[in-house]
């Protein structure tokens, strides 16, 4: 009966429920905390920051100093200059999505459906690369297309190439490099779509009458389509903004629009521009992206 | 039965199939006439989906043929056959409407005017106006008629169905199963029905095949099934059978005599598969009768004597066990129609019966008595 008291008295309801509701409703904040500060401290305030330095007085240097004068021209100015950098970085790596694609997308489905046992074993080599830095990889591949190495070599021989034809410092090397690299981040995401594909699906789509090809294009694709979203996503990001596969693998003649903003910043210390240019991108980068998620159907992503 | 065209009859032809060196399928041979509703009936593991599989074609034979008429389709990919199953786990597509999954079949083959098709199956099955939700949004029994009218709407030779309503709760069940059956009636497509159950085999079908081990054991109408099975295993396997170990001594006068633990019985040579040499003598508990003494069998009929030990009321009739003078207990229905009285747990008692219902089977000769324990559901149901 005394627990019925404090009710009795007129008080709203019982304490302690509520105060453990309160608690819980405060959770997913505290779990969000730490990252949260993470990203204001290391995203948010680089971004106002860059967002800053992109309307710099772009006759201002390093030495000099810059000066705030809300200089918008800057925008035009580096889109005028290095319009077709930026046409070159989606070209090549649309191209190399295309590419990833052909290879990942068979890859992930007999990893994922027909690899039995070897599931893992596969995995893990798709992962392998990985163990080893991103540049290292990049100069093995430069390397191997070098003038002088075997393959160069082998399709000269064989006449696919001309005596004087080369592979390293073409546009192909680049988006052969660009390929390569990022093809891992396009079959993780695709295999764990494929991997719940219950194949009885096709079995039963194959009983009413549709053929290997059909099939494929009622059943299997738009069940992996989650993961054809992320993985082509996660794939297209880097890659378009990369800039060590042209720098390795070109010439200048390759340089994407990271090679420009990674000189703007290191080399010519032009912050101004290196600034504009980095929010081009970024904006460019989602304007694809949305505009990507909008056709492929964002249900299955978000 | 009617036949509009006999070259509608599918047959399955020396049917085997091995998975390495285990023998799912065994040299099945069988004709399922068209428009009939077939079942066939075996325990978990004995076969059936396998030889489903293989007259949809997604499980290649070994060898033999599935004729459709007198076209061999055993080799022809399976969307090149006129054939549509409903799967054991639905299959549904999760990703399409209900109407896109029914309209599914149509859609692959070309017809661009689904509309009505699919409204007209959809209503079939009871599902008027549910075109728009996703399979997830469906219960079990919806989803099963959904699978249903997904096959049907194909209007295929034949339908095959594995196991479809074994998921549902036993009410669903047999509401399905009456369902299932008026729509065949209604549509007349040749059906073959999967089924660990043997009420629910006996229950749709015109005809059943008892499968075990990959092989038929017996195939028919259900009644002549059950009223006289050819095997130890059949007799046991649809319903319930006392099966005493004797020996017969040949046929004389239309009967074959028995001797078995000691006493003399005789069957009608009708209903004998063996005449002579170590056999089954098999009666159905329900058509044993239990009274106090032995002079109150009536003449013509033959009996055993017992103890009873052990009666279980079960509304419609009381189970009784009788344990014989060497040991087996035999099981005997009586249906509770208030004509007799109730035998006392533990008396003396006679088990008579017509030997008009008595049948004879060719018996191993290390095999004993064959009695199945009284209320054991005498089905593959928990394997
Ligand atoms: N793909 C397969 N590989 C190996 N064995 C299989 C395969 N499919 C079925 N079997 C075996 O064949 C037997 C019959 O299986 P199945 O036809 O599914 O039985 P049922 O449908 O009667 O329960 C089982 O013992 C099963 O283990
Ligand atoms: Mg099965």
């Amino acid at each position: 009966m005394t627990l019925l008291a404090p009710t009795g008295s007129g008080h709203p309801p019982p304490a302690p429920p509520a105060a453990r509701s309160g608690r819980r409703r405060l959770l997913p904040y505290l779990l969000l905390l730490p990252g949260a500060a993470w990203l204001l401290v290391f995203f948010g305030v680089p971004l106002v920051q860059l967002a800053a330095a992109s309307l710099y007085d772009p006759s201002g240097s390093l030495s000099t100093g810059y000066a705030m004068t809300w200089a918008v021209g800057n925008y035009p100015d580096v889109v005028q200059a290095y319009w077709p950098q930026f046409l070159r970085s989606f070209g090549y790596a649309g191209l190399a999505l295309v590419l990833a694609l052909l290879l990942g997308y068979p890859l992930a489905y007999a990893i994922a459906q027909k690899a039995g046992r070897w599931k893992n074993l596969l995995l893990v080599c798709v992962v392998a690369p990985m163990f080893t830095s991103f540049l290292v990889r990049t100069l093995a591949w430069k390397t191997i297309l070098s003038d002088n190495g075997a393959l160069v070599g082998l399709l000269r021989d064989v006449h696919l190439l001309a005596p004087d034809g080369r592979l390293l410092a073409t546009p192909f090397a680049v988006v052969l490099g660009l390929t390569y690299n990022f093809l891992p981040f396009l079959v993780l995401p695709l295999y764990a779509s494929l991997e719940r594909l219950d194949p009885r699906l096709l079995e039963a789509a194959t009983d009413l009458y549709a053929s290997p090809v059909q099939a494929f294009r009622r059943v299997t694709l738009p069940l992996s389509m989650p993961g054809l979203v992320a993985g082509t996503l996660l794939f297209f990001i880097p890659a378009s903004g990369d800039y060590i596969n042209a720098e390795l693998l070109g010439t200048p003649n390759e340089y994407m629009i990271g090679n420009v903003i990674d000189s703007a910043f290191l080399v010519r210390l032009d912050y101004p521009q290196g600034a504009a240019l980095s929010f081009l991108l970024m904006a460019a980068i989602l304007a694809v992206v949305f505009g990507y998620l909008r056709r492929a159907g964002t249900e299955e992503v978000l | 039965m009617a036949r509009e065209t006999p070259a509608g009859d599918l047959r399955l032809a020396d049917l085997t199939k091995r998975f390495g060196v285990f023998t799912a399928v065994d040299d099945l041979s069988l004709t399922i006439e068209q428009g009939s509703f077939f079942a066939l009936l075996g325990a978990s593991g004995c076969g059936k989906t396998t030889t489903l599989r293989m007259i949809a074609g997604l499980e290649e034979p070994t060898s033999g043929q599935v004729l459709l008429g007198d076209r061999d389709i055993a080799r022809l990919r399976p969307y090149k056959r006129p054939v549509n199953t409903v799967f054991q786990s639905y299959a549904l597509f999760p990703h399409l409407s209900i109407f896109e999954n029914v309209a599914f079949g149509l859609r692959r083959r070309g017809i661009r005017s689904v509309d009505d098709e699919v409204t007209r199956m959809l209503s079939l099955v009871q599902l008027d106006g549910y075109g728009n939700r996703r399979p997830a949004q469906l219960s079990g029994g919806q989803q099963q008629r959904v699978a249903l009218a997904r096959a049907l709407i194909n209007r295929p030779q034949v339908l095959l169905l594995d196991e479809p309503l074994g998921a549902l709760d036993l009410k669903l069940r047999r509401q399905m199963q009456i369902e299932l059956k008026r729509i065949q009636t209604e549509v007349g497509i040749t059906f073959v029905h999967v089924t660990h159950d043997q009420e629910e085999a006996m229950t749709m079908a015109d005809t059943v095949a008892v499968m075990n081990a990959g092989r038929i054991e017996q195939l028919g109408a259900p009644a002549d099934i059950y009223e006289f099975p050819a095997t130890a295993f059949v007799a046991n396997f649809l319903g319930q059978s006392n099966l005493l170990a004797g020996e017969a001594t040949g046929a004389s006068g239309g009967d074959v005599a028995v001797t078995a633990h000691g006493t003399r019985f005789s069957v009608p040579a009708g209903r004998s598969r063996a005449d002579h040499g170590p056999v089954h003598l098999g009666v159905r508990p329900e058509k044993l009768i239990l009274v106090g003494s032995a002079d109150q069998v009536p003449a013509g009929h033959q009996h055993v004597t017992g103890v009873v030990t052990d009666a279980s009321y079960v509304g419609v009739s009381t189970q009784y066990l009788l344990r014989t003078g060497w040991g087996t207990e035999l099981s005997v229905f009586a249906a509770n129609s208030g004509t007799s009285a109730r035998v006392a747990l533990g008396s003396e008692a006679v088990a008579y019966w017509d030997p008009q219902h008595a049948f004879l089977l060719p018996r191993d000769a290390a095999d004993t008595d064959r009695t199945s324990p009284v209320l054991d559901e005498p089905v593959g149901a928990s394997s």
